[in-house]
């Protein structure tokens, strides 16, 4: 999906990892996932640069569909549909 | 009678299927070092496993048991060869140095500075979620009695066990991943 498309998503949860250094939004990505049910749609916000590269790995070992990052001025907004 | 055995042999594939399916992959780390930064890896490299669905266990042994201790806890009754040992090696994980660029202490609370600035989370923090995210800590046996640590001086940690190399063994054959660190 492109960023155009993605900010028009709407996310059933969002989890905030703004702040947190490795593995902190991996975590926070991992507890949050729980609370939602398959082919529902969670953002993250991560400050952190590694993040953009763990959470797609993450992703295709848990066997969710990562969507894309949008990039905001000071952290970035990744997406995935969870399996 | 091929009819049978290829029904049969269907059944078997499917039976196996089902189990690679649910069998869940594990990692077993060897933590010996017992310097701050390293330690910080192993923490963060088990901690981020659990996110990635592995079964993880620490097997602790050697210089890395000095961090499973709770300064709160001192035990009595220990000769003097284990009083000195405990004296000298790090009570905790607050109190472990760094494995390069200490310098006396300076370096690790610099470190300490940057980490609280980023974000990164400290080394009991750490314990504490590895903790709360079911990672299993075995601990040396034989390590614990050289120098001179009791059970009852560890930190409360909810699945600790104190073992040999067997139990190490025959988690790390069962493991996609095995590091020493």
């Amino acid at each position: 999906m492109n960023a155009e498309e993605l900010k028009g998503l709407k996310a059933n949860q969002t989890v905030d990892a703004r702040g947190t250094a490795c593995p902190g939004p991996l975590l926070a990505a991992k507890k949050a996932i729980g609370d939602i049910e398959s082919g529902e749609i969670m953002e993250i916000l991560s400050s952190d640069e590694g993040t953009k590269h763990d959470i797609p790995k993450w992703c295709q070992k848990m066997e969710h569909e990562f969507l894309g990052i949008v990039e905001e001025d000071s952290y970035s907004r990744l997406f995935l549909k969870k399996a | 009678m091929d009819i049978e055995f290829e029904k049969q042999l269907e059944a078997l594939k499917k039976q196996v299927g089902k189990l690679e399916k649910g069998r869940k992959d594990k990692m077993t780390l060897v933590v010996f070092s017992g310097e701050l930064d390293k330690l910080m890896a192993a923490m963060i490299i088990a901690t981020g496993a659990t996110a990635m669905d592995m079964e993880v266990r620490l097997f602790f042994t050697f210089w890395a048991t000095s961090a499973l201790r709770d300064p709160k806890k001192s035990v009595k009754g220990k000769n003097f060869i284990s009083k000195m040992f405990g004296c000298m090696l790090p009570k905790g994980a607050k109190k472990v140095k760094l494995s390069k660029m200490h310098m006396g202490g300076m370096g690790k609370a610099m470190l300490e500075g940057l980490m609280k600035k980023k974000g990164v989370k400290t080394l009991p923090e750490l314990f504490q979620i590895a903790g709360e995210l079911g990672v299993e800590i075995n601990v040396c046996e034989m390590s614990m009695d050289l120098m001179g640590f009791k059970k009852e001086e560890l930190i409360d940690y909810p699945k600790m066990t104190i073992c040999g190399v067997g139990t190490f063994l025959s988690d790390a054959e069962e493991s996609k991943i095995q590091l020493f660190i």
